[in-house]
């Protein structure tokens, strides 16, 4: 499907969805965390979409929000689309689980809590992957300092 | 290499020699030289490789460039059947402490070759990381340091000789411990 | 009939063991906390981290052509697929137009790495169930393929060869003779493994039916290269979204249907193959023309958002960049193909010995460093 048709399609299913095609080569939908769940499982039921594959799932520090953008790709369609969730909250973020709907997500969601702080609703196994449990800190972000190991250059 | 027959015998000569017949001289009761001949001439290692360099390691060890005829023979799994650690890839803050109770779990003599770049100083990933120990010497004592990114096999295998004749230079009256003292200072 | 023996002498509880960071089964510095009753496994959890060396966050602070080669060191054996990946998403990125001479060049030097690495996996693979003589011989010919990467590219493991623009130098005069005596050589090599290993009754009786995986569960795990095709999944990045000169060459994707240890295994064999044969249609007529397009020695993408995969020879590697204009990445992320094939280790392994484990590791042919990054 066209990026054009798709838009139209997701369109209906929710309300406040924004869709951007610029800066990127694929579309992107904005979407808020409580609808999140439920747009992704229309994406991957939904019989003329049909998003099975779940190939990038990254977390990112915009500055002030913290965000995860999934890309999507469909292996019987072979379009691509890509959704991008933030939030505002730095403290505490807190964000829904996909691991229901594509298996993939629990490593990955547990990269993301690993580096970012991001915490999951209904995740299974939620700690951290690569670093010792007794780290401090969440290295990724942008605001993480050590003085001691990292030696800028 | 190998062992050498002195035409000259220095004073402070710490064995009993008796002339042969035919006019060389034969050692009688050298046992530092035997043993150091015995231990040098069959080094096995520890199968331990993080990264790259294991795989230049493995290339070592395989049929081109062959380590096994210079009495390093098989690669042991465990580390209490080996004698040699080579340090092939970078140490990483999580995996120091394990590489630290391979050593200690080791028998002594026990020696260890640091191999690569980032086993001699973290290597590529020396700035801008968290999370890189920046030399395998902040754990463990090192006895010879062979470079490159990765060293090739030629390399690695002259440090390996390099290391046999370091062993053939030590002695029963002056052993110590390279462990001791290292935590404190370095 | 069949009756159950019930144990009345000893309950079995469960036991829990550790698969240490140093082993000479997990390819790498990987620890598994297995649960097991007897030797039967309940449960495999992998405990990752024993070489994270943080490349995302010093992407974050490097140039795009000092990134380039800190994806040498990731995934070690396909090293070259590695660096075409971020070298395309810059080119693209920058709307560069690159010749048709290095886009052959790349596809070339990309299957002979392929080859490369699934000799590597064949020896070692022999190695895990036993059969030591299969080292021996992958290494073999994994050097002769080191001699054609020394003479044109300068190094044997970490080439770095790719540079956004084209290649580092041109070619060696001697490069397409020592490539055409190497299939020569090869062809006769490969029937030789099938007669050491893959008609082997031992080696089929400790990888027919073992560690099986489905087509759903390949594509909700998102596994892919060898081990998603041998599920029936078709997911080989070469066809869905072909990049450099692979649209000029017609080659076969292997799919198996199985989806056990031996379909994995005849899938990678059946793979040297098809790139034995891609590079024989190109390797006669490479183009003439440039080796390199000049960029500017400070590389700045526009502001937005990159996209680029190809296929390893573990799978579908993929690198996003978001760029904000500035001379470095604002974040970049690696997508590994084994990070994902490793996520389904617990699902398939369940139910089986450890032995059987052994076997279906190595034939998911991971490689720590990509994981970990």
């Amino acid at each position: 499907m066209t990026n054009e048709a798709l838009q139209e399609l997701v369109g209906n299913w929710l309300p406040e969805l924004e869709f951007t095609e610029e800066e990127s080569q694929f579309l992107n939908i904005h979407v808020s965390p409580q609808n999140l769940h439920t747009l992704m499982s229309q994406l991957k039921s939904n019989p003329e979409t049909q998003f099975d594959y779940l190939f990038c799932l990254s977390g990112v520090d915009w500055g002030e929000k913290l965000g995860i953008v999934y890309h999507l790709e469909s292996t019987s369609k072979r379009h691509i689309v890509v959704v991008k969730v933030t939030t505002e909250d730095r403290e505490n973020p807190v964000l829904d689980t996909v691991y229901d709907i594509w298996a993939t997500a629990e490593f990955h969601e547990r990269e993301v809590f690993d580096f970012f702080g991001i915490r999951f609703n209904n995740h299974p196994n939620l700690k951290r992957l690569f670093l010792t449990e007794d780290w401090v800190g969440y290295p990724l972000r942008k605001d993480y300092e050590d003085d001691i190991n990292m030696i800028l250059h | 290499m190998g062992i050498d027959t002195p035409n000259k015998i220095p004073d402070d000569f710490p064995g009993k020699v008796i002339p042969a017949g035919n006019g060389a001289n034969v050692v009688v009761t050298n046992l530092d030289k035997i043993i150091n001949w015995g231990r040098s001439n069959s080094l096995w290692s520890l199968y331990f490789g993080t990264s790259c360099c294991a795989i230049e390691m493995m290339q070592t060890g395989a049929s081109r460039h062959d380590y096994s005829r210079f009495g390093f023979e098989v690669a042991r799994p465990s580390p209490r059947q080996a004698d040699l650690i080579i340090i092939a890839g970078t140490i990483v803050n999580k995996m120091a402490p394990v590489l630290r109770r391979l050593y200690e779990q080791m028998a002594e003599p026990r020696y260890v070759i640091a191999m690569g770049a980032c086993a001699i100083s973290g290597g590529p990933f020396f700035y801008n990381t968290y999370s890189v120990v920046k030399g395998a010497d902040h754990v463990i004592p090192v006895d010879v340091y062979v470079p490159g990114c990765p060293p090739r096999p030629e390399a690695l295998l002259e440090g390996m000789l390099m290391l046999q004749d370091k062993i053939r230079t030590e002695s029963k009256k002056n052993k110590i411990n390279p462990l001791e003292g290292f935590d404190e200072g370095l | 009939m069949e009756t159950e023996v019930v144990n009345t002498n000893f309950k079995s509880e469960e036991y829990f063991i550790n698969m240490g960071p140093q082993h000479p089964a997990t390819h790498g510095v990987l620890r598994l906390l297995l649960t097991i009753d007897g030797e039967i496994i309940k449960k495999v959890e992998p405990d990752l981290g024993y070489i994270h060396r943080s490349i995302e966050k010093m992407c974050e602070r490097d140039s795009y052509q000092q990134i380039v080669h800190l994806t040498d060191r990731m995934d070690y054996l396909s090293a070259n697929i590695n660096n075409e990946a971020v070298c395309l998403a810059v080119e693209n990125a920058l709307q560069l137009e690159i010749p048709e001479r290095v886009k052959v060049i790349r596809t070339i030097i990309g299957e002979l790495t392929r080859i490369s690495s699934h000799c590597l996996w064949w020896g070692v693979m022999g190695m895990d169930v036993g059969a030591l003589t299969t080292y021996f011989y992958g290494f073999r010919d994994r050097e002769m393929i080191n001699d054609i990467m020394e003479e044109t590219c300068g190094a044997r493991l970490t080439m770095n060869y790719n540079v956004p623009g084209g290649l580092m130098l041109d070619i060696h005069p001697n490069f397409v003779k020592r490539v055409k005596d190497f299939i020569t050589h090869f062809k006769t090599k490969l029937p030789e493994y099938d007669r050491l290993l893959t008609g082997n009754i031992i080696f089929q009786k400790r990888t027919i039916g073992v560690g099986i995986l489905s087509k759903e569960d390949a594509i909700s795990f998102g596994a892919s290269g060898p081990v998603g095709r041998a599920s029936g999944y078709s997911c080989d990045v070469r066809k869905h979204h072909p990049y450099s000169a692979i649209d000029k060459v017609t080659f076969n994707e292997v799919l198996k249907t199985e989806g056990d240890t031996y379909a994995r295994y005849l899938v990678r064999i059946q793979e040297m193959w098809e790139s034995l044969s891609i590079i024989e249609q190109l390797i006669d007529n490479i183009p003439e023309g440039e080796h390199r397009v000049t960029t500017n020695a400070v590389i700045k993408l526009p502001k937005g958002e990159f996209y680029q995969k190809v296929e390893t020879a573990r799978g579908e590697l993929g690198v996003y960049i978001i760029s904000t204009g500035t001379k470095n990445p604002y974040r970049l992320k690696f997508r590994s193909p084994g990070f994902s094939n490793l996520s389904l280790l617990n699902h398939i392994a369940v139910g089986g010995k450890i032995g059987d484990l052994v076997a279906t590791m190595a034939t998911l042919d991971l490689v720590i460093p990509d994981i970990d990054r």
